[in-house]
């Protein structure tokens, strides 16, 4: 809950852990021969990754209560079906 | 992963009865869920431009400086390093800039003895954004002198060479240059926003020590709206310059 007092968190580990995933992206679009799909879905994986920890720990998710961090992801659900619904121009 | 330190803090404000947190919170949250429609409309569109057309895409890297705009990614994600530092030194009562640290007077590391409060991490953080939108302006700039507008590629220009030689595709061209400064655009818009907020709230309540370790809810609010911004851009850089 909000009045509960808590720990930091290392951020400078998760800062080291962003740099590092930056670096890794760079080096798959760049030095890696995959195929394209395979590239697109490794970017997307590792950008997702990057996303997760600036709002678990920048954004304090992870140490929020379960009514607030509800009410945060409940948009994703809604922009998951947009982006799938306008990705089938491509796939069919 | 993110071991705790020994430093306890106390929330930002008590929380409002009934949503568990305090009102401004509550506000930017709700805010922030309604910019993440706002983005995904923008990579929706996006996704229907780029992959509806029968056409292939500019390659990656040969418009766009990557090495460029992956520096001005590692800038943003410091920058909200350094915006969750200043809400970290707040929470734990620290409001000066600078001083050394008296629980470490014998250690000759910079870090260890150098002790940053508020006033330097935000100032920091202020600093981060500014060069982040000052890079994306001289991008913008340099894009267009070479020819790459939101209307396409103009003809006679660097660009516009790589066009004629068949590198740069011209059917989608112009998608590619309309799609890029729309969601860049907007990004730097937002951080620009954030930027002046900061600067706002810097000289308003920072420096004259306005916030203190039992009331520092306007650091946490533009800390969510500026880590929701560097989110935002981990997304759009993969999906604009790596893909």
């Amino acid at each position: 809950m909000e009045t509960t007092a808590r720990k930091h968190p290392n951020y400078v580990a998760v800062w080291f852990y962003l740099a590092v995933l930056t670096a890794v992206e760079i080096g798959v679009a760049f030095l890696s021969h995959l195929p394209k799909v395979v590239l697109m879905l490794a970017l997307i994986f590792l950008a997702i990754w990057k996303a997760l920890l600036v709002a678990l720990y920048f954004m304090h998710l992870r140490f929020e209560s379960n009514r607030l961090r509800i009410m945060a992801i409940a948009p994703l659900p809604l922009a998951v079906i947009l982006v799938l619904a306008v990705i089938t121009e491509y796939l069919w | 992963m993110a071991h705790a330190h020994a430093a306890v803090m106390q929330p930002p404000a008590a929380a409002e009865p009934g949503s568990g947190v305090y009102n401004e919170k509550l506000g930017m949250w709700i805010f922030l869920g309604s910019e993440v429609m706002f983005f995904t409309a923008l990579i929706g569109s996006y996704i229907i431009l780029r992959f509806g057309t029968p056409h292939p895409w500019a390659p990656p890297g040969v418009i766009l400086n990557i090495p460029v705009t992956a520096f001005n990614t590692f800038l943003l994600i410091c920058s909200s390093v350094f915006m969750v530092k200043a809400y970290a030194a707040i929470a734990d009562g620290k409001k000066h800039f600078l001083r050394t640290d008296p629980s470490v007077p014998h250690d000759w590391r910079l870090w260890r003895w150098v002790d940053g409060g508020l006033k330097f991490w935000f100032l920091m953080t202020i600093l981060g954004g500014a060069t982040f939108v000052g890079i994306q302006v001289y991008e913008y700039i340099h894009l267009a002198h070479n020819g790459f507008l939101p209307s396409g590629i103009k003809e006679g220009t660097h660009f516009g060479e790589l066009v004629a030689q068949g590198i740069v595709p011209a059917a989608t061209a112009g998608i590619y240059g309309s799609t890029f400064y729309t969601m860049t655009g907007f990004h730097g818009f937002h951080v620009t926003c954030g930027v002046v907020s900061m600067l706002y709230l810097f000289f308003k309540k920072v420096l004259p020590e306005k916030y203190s370790e039992h009331d520092y809810r306007g650091v946490e609010t533009i800390g969510l709206y500026w880590h929701f911004v560097d989110l935002v851009w981990i997304i759009l850089f993969t999906i604009v310059y790596l893909i």
